[in-house]
């Protein structure tokens, strides 16, 4: 098949085909490198960083999930200079975002023992809950940036294209066309941006209700009343695309 | 706003729309300077027309600072804030342009004035600077506030001065050189010289000149142009980058109000080396003068048949289009640029693959920098002898200084490599503006790093400022009397890095907001012990995993500053200082 390589990750030399990440070759090889944007349906834009490993002659760390290995590469995938990076990032993500639904993320966070208060005066993200239709809620205080809802609504998946990014740098969030609600959007309410959220951001509004100590015969109550709704008004929909 | 009225932009969005997606940017413009602003229904208009989706026509908007969702006012002013400017009383400016009241109220709809503090506008020489609708002002030409609002004012002129003057022979004049008045002073014999030789040739002599890119990466420009003549493609393109954004730096503003032809003529030359068809000048949206004076010459050069088909009768074929940037520094990033052309925000993209291979529209493209291209003609008309004759054996030929802060002449000052920094601020410069001595020099702009007086004596050179751990970046030199406050300073270049961080990456977006965040504090004497480890973590992070260059040096200049004076950031050294006072 394809070609076969020779490369060094951790002291350990290993032959692996070429055309591979360096993320894919460390897992084939037991090697476990953290990720946090990354997800193996969705492109890799290297946003966060906490997969980045270091390569022998190589200026700056190296994003491992969009890198490719190459003949001779000498690679590190955690030594303290990397660690650095992941823990610092882990600490800024703490004090910016709400992660206290993300078991996966605080999982990463005590591996690298980042310490939650340490930017505790930091201005954080909390931006208020958007409820604006029947299906779920968008809680970008919970938001990480990683983008894969993006993707998914757009060419990684459902090309529905209804939301993009209002903002930029810190203050970016994901939104739709002038921040209208979701039902005047191009959304086809798929569901697939929910199913990639890392975060719970992007929740069931059955779930989220719920967790805010309604009952179930209060919650169908309630959702009954959005379902006439909308079938007595079906121009305002999502059907439309 | 139901009632819009679209057909005054009808035409140019149908114009424009067999485009596609890369009219975006330009559409938003002439939406922008059109209405005011960027109605909902003008972005759906041009998002349909141009088939691209309405949230991402949302987010181009969202992304760039010079276009607006709302209304604005009738007359739009933007304070610069940048060090130099800040330094010059740019803040009191703010204040006062905010406290007018009769500024306030104009139309029913509009405010009279809308008032936008923004990150350097390249007028570093004239602080404290303004852009009012978008044409430089210098406030110290004003005899009434009222006269804001009085348009075309006369351009403002920087003074040029140095020891050569290659690249700025036609510059500091006053005028736009026309092409006659280039063709007089040896204009487009390089690019004939070019024409009688075959591309390798060309770009054998490039290399053999020794010269570096001079946007601040200084990578080698024969080696760049060599890898996208090699690559496989035959659609290729050359982009000129003008999105000059570097607090401090206003080299490239020059050259294009002044001296639009000298880097035509590099384009010509650059593009017929690596076979490119099509060419791309992107200019800093701010930078209206230059915008108009870029337009203007190519309008000349394709009247007098320098650009077309068979572009004298040589086979080689060429014509340049020309992009406004929309306010975004990490535009100036080659592939945020490529984006930005591309109709999409400018976010920069993972590299490799690089430029030379998968560049503009992921075609092979060499993308140079302003002050990169006007040295091309020089080059290619001289022997490479006399081009090497001058500045130092690893780094040939002449560059640009931009000196702003507190020097007697703050300007432009071409200058051979391997000249001293003593030589540039006490000679050319005049040396310091008052009785006050010389506290600090930011060399490179926000970017950049801090020297102290002990550095003085460091020749400018790639190599020799690379000893001293100082980066020549796109040569700027902004100079601190021991009155200002480096706090302060450094709080400015936090700040300007928390505005301008796209947000793609974590330790960039993250990074620069923290940052900031301590820097506030520390410049507000509020400084906590953990306060320098903390820093140090961020910028060490930033450097280390940021995506591209933007946060790799976003925390460079407040590091340069943690090492030579930790005082500045230690809580017990402040007990003994008055506030205010100077630093120790």
């Amino acid at each position: 098949m394809g070609e076969t390589i020779k490369l060094t990750i951790n002291q350990q030399e290993i032959e692996c085909e070429k055309d591979q990440t360096i993320l894919q070759v460390a897992k084939s090889v037991g090697v476990d490198i953290p990720t946090i944007c990354f997800h193996d349906h969705c492109t890799a834009n290297a946003l966060c960083r906490i997969c980045v490993v270091e390569v022998k002659g190589a200026r700056t760390l190296i994003a491992s999930c969009v890198a490719k290995v190459s003949d001779g590469m000498v690679i590190e995938t955690h030594n303290e200079r990397i660690n650095r990076s992941r823990k610092t990032i882990m600490e800024m993500m703490l004090s910016t975002s709400d992660l206290s639904q993300s078991p996966q993320l605080l999982d990463i966070a005590s591996a690298y023992h980042a310490d939650e208060n340490r930017f505790n005066d930091a201005e954080r993200r909390n931006p208020p809950i958007i409820d604006d239709n029947s299906m779920f809620v968008r809680d970008y205080e919970k938001c990480i940036l990683c983008w894969r809802c993006v993707q998914v609504c757009a060419e990684d998946a459902q090309y529905a294209f209804a939301i993009n990014f209002k903002g930029r740098g810190y203050h970016t969030q994901i939104s739709t066309f002038f921040e209208k609600p979701l039902t005047e959007s191009t959304c086809v309410f798929c569901g697939q941006c929910i199913g990639v959220c890392p975060t719970e951001a992007l929740k069931p509004k059955r779930q989220w209700l719920l967790e805010l100590g309604y009952e179930s015969d209060q919650i169908m109550q309630m959702t009954r009343n959005e379902r006439n709704k909308k079938t007595k008004k079906p121009q305002t929909s999502s059907a439309e695309k | 706003m139901s009632e819009l009225d679209l057909l005054p932009i009808q035409k140019t969005i149908n114009l424009l729309a067999p485009q596609g997606r890369t009219a975006l940017l330009p559409l938003l413009h002439e939406a922008q300077d059109h209405y005011g602003y960027i109605p909902e229904t003008v972005a759906e208009e041009i998002a349909n027309a141009i088939n691209v989706p309405l949230s991402d026509v949302f987010g181009v908007i969202e992304f760039y600072s010079l276009f607006f969702k709302h209304p604005i006012g009738e007359t739009i002013v933007h304070v610069c804030n940048d060090p130099a400017c800040a330094m010059a009383g740019s803040e009191s400016i703010y204040k006062l342009l905010n406290q007018k009241e009769s500024f306030k109220f104009g139309g029913e709809v509009k405010p009279r004035i809308t008032i936008e503090v923004a990150a350097c506008l390249g007028l570093c020489e004239h602080a404290p600077a303004m852009l009012v609708k978008g044409q430089p002002m210098i406030s110290k030409d004003l005899q009434s506030w009222e006269e804001i609002f009085e348009p075309s004012r006369k351009r403002p002129q920087t003074i040029l001065g140095g020891d050569v003057h290659r690249l700025t022979k036609n510059c500091g004049k006053g005028r736009r050189t026309n092409l006659d008045q280039y063709l007089e002073t040896g204009g487009y014999v390089g690019f004939k010289k070019a024409l009688s030789l075959n591309p390798g040739e060309v770009i054998n002599q490039v290399k053999d000149s020794g010269l570096v890119g001079r946007g601040g990466a200084a990578f080698p420009t024969g080696l760049k142009w060599e890898g996208a003549a090699n690559a496989e493609e035959n659609t290729k393109y050359l982009v000129c980058n003008g999105d000059e954004a570097e607090p401090g730096t206003f080299k490239d503003r020059v050259l294009m109000e002044d001296d639009p032809h000298l880097i035509i003529e590099g384009m010509l030359i650059a593009a017929y080396a690596i076979g490119a068809q099509k060419g791309y000048f992107y200019i800093r949206g701010e930078y209206l003068t230059s915008y108009k004076h870029v337009i203007e010459a190519v309008q000349e050069v394709r009247d007098a048949g320098y650009l077309g088909e068979n572009i004298f009768g040589s086979g080689f074929s060429f014509d340049i289009e020309i992009r406004r940037g929309a306010g975004a520094y990490v535009c100036g990033e080659e592939t945020a640029l490529f984006e930005s052309i591309e109709g999409k925000r400018g976010f920069p993209r993972v590299k490799p693959p690089f430029p030379t291979t998968h560049g503009l529209f992921g075609q092979p493209t060499v993308i140079n920098n302003v002050e990169t291209l006007a040295n091309i003609p020089i080059i290619l008309s001289m022997e490479i002898e006399e081009y090497k004759s001058i500045g130092t054996e690893k780094s040939p030929g002449s560059k640009l200084f931009c000196l702003s802060g507190d020097v007697k002449k703050p300007g432009l000052y071409e200058v051979p490599f391997g000249v001293t920094l003593r030589h540039v601020i006490e000679i050319l410069a005049g040396g310091m503006r008052s009785e006050h001595p010389l506290q600090a020099i930011l060399i490179g702009g926000a970017a950049g790093a801090m020297a102290d007086p002990s550095q003085l004596d460091v020749r400018l050179s790639f190599e020799d400022l690379r000893k001293e751990g100082l980066p020549l970046g796109s040569g700027v030199i902004t100079v601190f009397d021991e009155t200002r406050d480096l706090r302060d300073v450094l709080l400015r270049l936090a700040n300007f890095f928390a505005e301008e961080s796209c947000g793609k990456c974590f330790p960039c977006q993250l990074g620069t907001q923290r940052q900031h965040e301590i820097m506030k504090r520390i410049a507000k004497r509020k400084v906590k012990s953990s306060d320098i480890n903390d820093l140090e973590d961020i910028i060490v992070t930033m450097t280390d995993s940021s995506l591209c260059g933007l946060g790799q040096t976003a925390g460079s200049a407040i590091g340069s500053a943690i090492k030579k004076w930790p005082t500045l950031f230690s809580p017990q050294e402040l007990k003994n200082e008055f506030v205010g006072g100077q630093n120790g």
